[in-house]
């Protein structure tokens, strides 16, 4: 029964690709697919007699099941074929019309077709839609799961981005935080900044949060977090860079921070030079003094 | 039993760590320093924790609780030399050791006991 109905849906494909093709063209433009520009008449006319191909190779052996191994082809194409559409800027609904707007034609195929009996035309008619259907929805996870790989390799480089540890001075480092801290981040600066408190040998280290959009209790735990294992570490943090939003957000919240804070990153440069026994001093005129060591200057330590 | 050598160093006491802990040679430790303080009449406990790969919350403990032993007897407790990880863990454990003064070496460790016995020799001047 269901070999009967493939072998005749088969042979129909095969016969009628002359036919079919323009007629299923005609019904993706006609959705709007080559409005955007994305994509040329050529290239999918082309991906359009491809997939028809791979289509009738699958159905003649492989009967109605997708999964079967005789599909293989056409659902690396399909898969292929959302990817570069994700990437591509293409919606979900552009992508899956490739395989839905199918239908039609296979319908008015079938419907020209006086030779097929009524009751075998039904279930051929069934037998197109479920395949369709099952082609269809796996469009839509390709598309899916190609864009969630997008959005994971961004995050991932943001976050590598996001967290350099600079050298101030000797002994004195600073990481300016910018976006949200949330935990997973939280992890990856602090031991970023652990290592590098490491391999500086340094004292002080400057947390600037001026980037950091919002504070809430979370994120003042984990920059709390972050200033606790610096000193356990030896290293004392001071935290810059909070603004007045921020500040009255912290103190509204009840959080309460106990850490040396400083309004600029300036500042707490400033003051981590005093804490290192060194200053900034200005030079009293750059053509009588040109012997005089240039500032900073360095103290005793 | 292993003890841990407690070494004197002027007015200091010196320890380092070099295997890993388990609870009864915590104990030992802590046991012994405290009486090696009163002995010496140490102003000072500089304890090297950089060869320790593993802390728990246990071992956590044993460092508060010297710390806050000694601070009783009048000796200032600085750990020094704590690896990245063993930060982590700590904080993560809920311990910030906030009784223990801490260093990123001996070098620094020793100075910072140092300032303090300078602040005790001025205060004795006076």
């Amino acid at each position: 029964m269901a070999a009967n109905e493939t072998t005749t849906l088969a042979a129909l494909v095969g016969d009628n690709e002359k036919q079919i093709v323009p007629e299923w063209l005609e019904l993706q433009k006609r959705a709007g697919v080559l409005q955007t520009g994305r994509i040329t008449e050529a290239e999918l006319a082309s991906q359009s007699t491809d997939f028809l191909h791979l289509l009738r190779t699958g159905l003649a052996t492989g009967g109605l099941d997708i999964s079967n191994a005789a599909y293989t082809p056409a659902r690396e194409f399909l898969g292929n074929l959302s990817r570069s559409r994700a990437l591509q800027g293409f919606s979900p609904t552009e992508t899956a019309t490739f395989v839905f707007s199918l239908k039609q034609p296979l319908f008015n195929l079938l419907n020209r077709d006086k030779s097929i009996a009524p009751a075998d035309a039904a279930k051929i008619t069934w037998a197109v839609t479920t395949l369709l259907d099952g082609l269809g929805l796996l469009t839509f996870d390709m598309f899916q799961k190609s864009r969630e790989e997008v959005i994971l390799r961004q995050q991932r480089e943001i976050t590598e981005l996001s967290t350099p540890v600079v050298k101030l001075w000797q002994g004195v480092l600073a990481l300016p935080v910018i976006g949200t801290l949330d935990s997973e981040r939280t992890q990856v600066v602090m031991e970023n900044l652990l290592q590098h408190i490491v391999d500086e040998g340094a004292e002080i280290a400057i947390i600037d949060i001026t980037g950091v959009p919002t504070v809430d209790t979370l994120t003042a735990q984990h920059l709390l977090k972050t200033v606790s294992a610096a000193r356990l570490m030896g290293a004392d943090c001071i935290i810059s860079g909070i603004r007045p939003q921020i500040a009255q957000t912290i103190v509204h919240l009840g959080v309460d921070l106990n850490v040396i804070s400083k309004a600029t990153l300036a500042d707490a440069f400033a003051l981590a030079l005093r804490r290192t026994n060194r200053a900034v001093v200005k030079l009293k005129s750059a053509r009588t003094d040109n012997a005089k060591p240039k500032a900073p200057a360095e103290g005793g330590e | 039993m292993d003890r841990i050598p407690i070494l004197k160093l002027g007015d200091a006491l010196l320890v380092t760590i070099q295997v890993d802990m388990h609870d009864r040679l915590a104990t030992a430790l802590e046991e012994d320093l405290t009486s090696k303080i009163v002995a010496f009449g140490a102003k000072g406990v500089l304890i090297d924790i950089s060869a320790l790969e593993i802390v728990d919350s246990f071992i956590g403990r044993m460092l508060d609780n010297i710390a806050a032993v000694s601070r009783i007897l009048d000796a200032e407790t600085v750990v020094v030399g704590m690896r990245p990880a063993v930060a982590i863990t700590l904080v993560e454990l809920g311990l910030s050791l906030s009784g223990v003064k801490t260093a990123l070496n001996v070098e620094r460790g020793m100075a910072l006991i140092k300032s303090r016995l300078e602040e005790f020799d001025a205060d004795d001047e006076d």
